[in-house]
């Protein structure tokens, strides 16, 4: 039994596609058994909600009187990068507001960033413009201070280099005073957990072989109709991956992009890290099609299944010793605590289980109505690809 | 007896009152303050709890009400904002008393209950999201 996109988006257009979300899709085949639900069900929706650094925006702001050739640029004074053309500028998630004085005084507080500036923005707020150039001829005016909004710029297109990332670490503390890391805030000597993975509900781990999704995937981005674009930066697919061919560590990633103009504020959120910095959290939605029975059977893939490595973020991350303490599946680390030596250390998480569930729904309802339809991907993302190190190899002469 | 959270705005000419002492010495209360920031000749915020019989505590809001102090009964100088708190669960292990914890399983909910909170401000440094503040 196969069927095609073209089936599937039929059926969604006609408003009688079978789709469920990825936490409903595991009961359903149980009770139903593997070939029968492969044919009933068409899409299965899958969605993350979590801090993912490596994102950001273009924004075109249009021409000013006299004109202007932007060379510096910072937004509520977050620094933008200009090398790109007049009046278009990026917009990096782990930006600092110019003057923060980062961990100058350890740890820092990291209150506004980049992150920040593209909530605002999706949220409607007004921003202010601050802007340098050395002036050219057909570019005279060499300094621009004003407030806009979303609605004032011609584009703002959120383009994410890296999202999704398929699994990722535990971290723990070994050491004997606390540290600060992009996964929170741990305890000395081990007195806490940190993951940030949505399990279950997790585009990649549900599609582990990206039989699904690929480059030209439509995808929703934060309420907005986007699609992966490329590889993600540093997508690992070589990796060590449990029998059921899930990845056991941080492996596969996305690079997404969808227009911020059609974004929900409740799914961009600007996040500070305290002694680590900002970043961005977003709400991804994926949709699966049920082309056949084993895409089915890997979207059944339960948290219990699924593998994740305890890192000791105070030496072995940064040292990259490799060093592995423990491995538990994400039931247990969801359920709050867990068993490590012999003592119960409790887990809490950086992504939000409870709004990647709420946007599995949105996706859901989107499908059904029939205003989401799925795109087949043009390239499929590499399978045997690792990633390298950078070798630092001394000064060139 | 009763007990009663209240919050403290001290305005500049209020902050050289011994407003405490008085509560203690004249209307029988048993206080206890969970953080204090005066700063003379400024301003001030005090957040504590009293515990009395109910006509001292009414008698001794009245006696506030006679200076020129802002008070907040039952509002604690750290806020929650629902809106605001993304649902991820980060602050729960830092929160010494379970006032911040998951109150469904399943969906992964939060919730704040304001009377298990003793004001440590963990939860500040801990919420990625900005969900938790103090007014000072």
């Amino acid at each position: 039994m196969i069927k095609t996109y073209a089936e599937i988006n039929k059926k969604i257009e006609s408003g009688k596609a079978v789709v469920l979300t990825a936490e409903e899709v595991i009961d359903y085949v149980d009770k139903r058994g593997l070939e029968a639900a492969a044919k009933e069900v068409d899409v299965v929706t899958t969605a993350t909600f979590g801090p993912m650094c490596s994102s950001g925006c273009f924004l075109n702001f249009g021409h000013s009187t006299p004109k202007m050739r932007i060379s510096e640029a910072w937004i509520n004074d977050v620094s933008a990068y200009c090398g790109v053309a007049a009046v278009d500028v990026y917009m990096g998630a782990t930006q600092l507001r110019h003057n923060d004085p980062a961990n100058m005084y350890h740890p820092g507080e990291f209150r506004y960033g980049g992150g920040h500036v593209i909530e605002d923005l999706v949220a409607g707020k007004k921003l202010q413009l601050f802007g340098l150039s050395y002036g050219t001829d057909d570019y005279p005016r060499r300094e621009i201070r004003t407030l806009f909004d979303i609605h004032d710029l011609n584009q703002a297109i959120m383009v994410n280099p890296r999202n999704c990332y398929q699994n990722y670490n535990v971290a723990i503390n070994a050491s004997d005073k606390r540290i600060y890391t992009y996964l929170g805030i741990l305890k000395a000597r081990m007195r806490n957990m940190t993951y940030c993975s949505a399990g279950q509900l997790s585009p990649l781990l549900n599609d582990p072989f990206y039989e699904t999704i690929g480059v030209g995937t439509s995808i929703w981005l934060a309420g907005a109709r986007g699609m992966v674009y490329a590889q993600g930066t540093q997508h690992s697919s070589l990796v060590e991956r449990g029998d059921n061919g899930v990845p056991v560590e941080g492996s596969g990633t996305l690079a997404l992009t969808a227009n911020m103009k059609e974004m929900l504020p409740e799914f961009v959120r600007g996040t500070s890290f305290k002694g680590y910095g900002v970043s961005l959290a977003l709400g991804v939605g994926i949709p699966i099609p049920i082309l056949n029975p084993e895409i089915l059977r890997r979207t059944t893939v339960r948290d219990r299944e699924i593998i994740a490595c305890v890192i000791d973020y105070s030496v072995d991350y940064p040292e990259k010793t490799g060093k592995i303490l423990a491995r538990y599946n994400y039931e247990q680390l969801r359920s709050g605590e867990v068993d490590l030596n012999g003592k119960k250390v409790p887990v809490t998480s950086l992504s939000s289980y409870n709004k990647a569930l709420k946007i599995c729904e949105l996706l859901k309802a989107e499908i059904k109505a029939g205003s989401f339809l799925l795109s087949e991907p043009s390239q499929r993302l590499p399978l045997n690809q690792g990633m390298k190190p950078l070798n630092i190899t001394g000064p060139v002469r | 007896m009763i007990t009663k959270k209240i919050y403290l705005y001290f305005p500049k000419s209020e902050t050289e009152k011994p407003i405490v002492y008085r509560l203690v010495k004249e209307f029988d209360l048993i206080v206890n303050i969970f953080r204090a920031k005066v700063t003379p000749e400024e301003e001030g915020y005090l957040s504590l709890e009293v515990t009395g019989t109910e006509e001292n505590i009414d008698r001794a809001f009245a006696f506030l009400g006679g200076f020129d102090v802002v008070i907040q009964a039952g509002n604690k100088s750290v806020r929650w904002d629902e809106g605001r708190c993304a649902q991820c669960g980060a602050c729960v292990v830092h929160c010494p008393t379970g006032a911040l914890s998951i109150v469904d399983r399943a969906t992964r909910t939060i919730a704040f209950c304001e009377d298990n909170c003793v004001e440590c401000l963990a939860c500040v440094a801990a919420c990625p999201f900005g969900a938790c503040s103090s007014a000072f």
